[in-house]
């Protein structure tokens, strides 16, 4: 059984802006799903409407059962991590975390006990004294963290947590959020433009423009199989082919771009002359110039250690391809080169649904 | 770039010598010579004297009439002050809940006492106030009181426009912090299970602190120093000390006096500020920052 649904969930500005439109999501118990998108897809108003802190103009906010579009977000049992971790700055960091504990009337014997639970849970013990501002930015966000789960919410909800804080120290705290997450049961619901946390840290993830969900699915689902060209945009790179179909067999078909022809599965493309595939990065590979399907020249390759980057001129467009560092000579740029790849891994880009 | 930097290096010393000049020559300088005065002997019969002594300071502290006189300016200070909070806090709290059309045309009607010349806007309210004015007529007509209200001459008319006059002051200070407040405090305290109140309560107004003093040092060292307002509205039946200052000065014409009056004035008011701020600072450490 679901632990939260979103049914027709909508958020219409003066009577015209749709920041949200007729969302429609089922997070299951313990479930950790995030809403990625750019900035302006509605991902943030839909939060703050389970969160109760906007109104929704339609549809219904539903928790274990329960309807709570119409209950004042005190009497939710959501803990809420905010951006600006939105911490009480007059507060010491056990009065932070024990607030929503003393708004419940939790007696006084439990309540000490349940602040240094909470804090043990992010790692934070010894530092009840504190106050948020003499905190790094990382201890800040543990706070806001072990504060919204000291109330034992039913949902977590995270507006963009991470967003505040350096790299290496986001990606340790996924890792860390996400063990904490699974570990406790809880529902959590994360909202991120980054795609990045998004597929580490999910179970689902739902992909949202124009406040609308364009995908829903499971990170290597979304990432394998976008649903729409929005979808295969914003995560990762992907190199767009547009080309012409020759012939065509069923599922398979000769498509041509310029003088190059090549065999794709183009099942589930509908009639038409053109057609758009899709390729990854990482499934493209570089051969000497008189092997590969399509020639190239190399015109940029950045090193990142694990892997490099080429960007590739190409009589087939634009090209990007990555390749691990397996100690293994690499074309540089200028170096003419051939490009190939499985037959399977070139995919056709699917049609754009009608309000995404 | 470093030798333009280098060559504008006097630069910033003549760019504040205007300022600096209107600084010493009307603060600085006026300030000096009125503590000076204060030390010069008087004579009912001869006038100022060139002599020095401490005798003005003396009478002051050992007379009655002037402690009377130093706790009334207090109170009506302290009056005015705790008013302007209790009615500048909320007012400001609904006005950054509007619409920002409307928080323009508000924020004209908050500030429009400082647009009206002070001797029309007292003029104004000694109007209103007086026994068969408008606010006497509406308290009578709704039967509150029976007879007419003492409005004007009174000290309760002296806190009454002294509050529509200072309140600006009050509602900027606590506008210009709440402004810096993490928007989402609020909402978290609500996720945490505190009410509408109870997060005003613990949350919003714990923060707003540093704005909420700094409004009541303006407000209280405004009204201590007012003069107009409770010359008009006091007329001679109410007297603070700016008043009695005035008449030491023109009419006793006993200069030296007036200004031991005025030194003590300012040093009471520094004195009053100082103190609350360190109060203050030290209750709510960890807003001011």
């Amino acid at each position: 059984m679901s632990n939260l649904s979103l049914r027709g969930l909508s958020k219409t500005y003066a009577g015209q802006i749709h920041a949200v439109q007729g969302l429609d999501l089922e997070v299951a118990q313990g479930e950790f799903l995030s809403l990625l998108g750019p900035s302006g897809c509605g991902k943030t108003t839909t939060l703050q409407m389970v969160a109760g802190f906007i109104p929704p103009t339609e549809g219904s906010v539903v928790v274990e059962g329960r309807d709570m579009t119409r209950v004042a977000p005190e009497k939710r049992d959501m803990g809420v991590v905010f951006q600006s971790y939105a911490l009480f700055p007059h507060m010491s960091v056990a009065q932070n975390v024990g607030f929503g504990l003393e708004m419940r009337k939790v007696k006084k014997s439990e309540l000490q006990d349940r602040i240094d639970e909470a804090l043990s849970m992010v790692r934070l013990s010894g530092l009840e004294d504190r106050y948020p501002r003499e905190l790094s930015g990382g201890q800040r966000q543990r706070v806001a963290i072990a504060r919204a789960l000291a109330i034992r919410p039913k949902v977590l909800l995270l507006d963009e947590p991470m967003s505040n804080l350096d790299a290496k120290l986001r990606s340790e705290m996924h890792v860390e959020l996400r063990a904490l997450q699974r570990r406790l049961g809880i529902t959590a619901i994360l909202v991120t433009h980054d795609q990045v946390e998004a597929m580490t840290m999910s179970d689902r993830i739902a992909v949202m423009s124009n406040g609308c969900i364009a995908q829903l699915g499971s990170p290597i689902e979304v990432y394998d199989k976008p649903a729409s060209e929005f979808a295969l945009r914003f995560l990762g790179h992907a190199n767009i082919i547009a080309g012409g179909i020759s012939s065509r067999d069923g599922r398979n078909a000769v498509i041509h771009v310029g003088s190059i022809e090549f065999t794709a599965d183009i099942g589930g493309h509908s009639d038409g002359a053109d057609v758009k595939l899709f390729i990854r990065p990482e499934r493209l590979r570089i051969c000497s110039a008189d092997k590969g399907v399509a020639k190239g020249r190399v015109v940029a390759s950045l090193f990142l250690g694990g892997f490099w980057i080429f960007e590739i001129e190409s009589e087939i467009g634009k090209l990007r391809a990555t390749l691990q560092n397996l100690g293994t000579v690499q074309p540089c740029e200028g170096d003419e080169v051939g490009i190939t790849w499985n037959a399977a891994d070139l995919r056709v880009v699917a049609h754009e649904t009608a309000n995404a | 770039m470093l030798k333009t930097g280098k060559r504008l290096n006097g630069a910033p010393w003549l760019l504040s010598l205007p300022a600096l000049a209107l600084f010493v020559g009307l603060l600085a300088v006026p300030l000096a010579l009125t503590g000076i005065l204060s030390f010069h002997a008087y004579d009912g019969m001869r006038g100022m004297e060139s002599a020095l002594s401490m005798r003005h300071y003396v009478e002051i502290l050992t007379d009655g009439y002037y402690y009377e006189l130093f706790l009334r300016t207090g109170l009506m200070s302290l009056g005015v002050t705790v008013i302007c909070m209790v009615i500048g806090v909320p007012e400001t709290l609904i006005l950054s809940k509007m619409r920002p059309a409307w928080q323009g045309t508000f924020f004209v009607v908050i500030l429009g006492p400082l647009l009206i010349s002070v001797i029309v806007r007292t003029l104004g309210w000694s109007i209103l106030l007086s026994r068969h004015g408008m606010v006497n007529s509406i308290l009578l007509g709704l039967g509150v009181v029976e007879r007419p209200v003492q409005l004007l001459y009174s000290m309760t008319g002296i806190v009454i426009v002294l509050t529509h006059v200072l309140l600006p002051f009050m509602i900027i200070a606590v506008w210009s912090t709440l402004q810096r407040l993490d928007n989402q405090a609020p909402n978290a305290a609500r996720s945490l299970g505190a009410g509408q109140f109870t997060t005003y309560w613990r949350i919003v107004l714990p923060q707003l602190m540093p704005g909420i003093l700094s409004g009541s040092i303006i407000v209280f060292t405004l009204s201590a120093s007012a003069f107009a307002t409770p010359a008009l509205i006091g007329g001679r039946r109410v007297k603070v000390v700016t008043t009695a200052i005035y008449d030491e000065f023109l009419n006793s014409l006993n200069w030296p006096l007036g200004a031991a009056i005025a030194v003590l004035l300012l040093v009471g008011i520094v004195a009053v500020v100082v103190g609350s701020n360190r109060l203050a600072e030290r209750r709510f450490k960890q807003v001011f920052s």
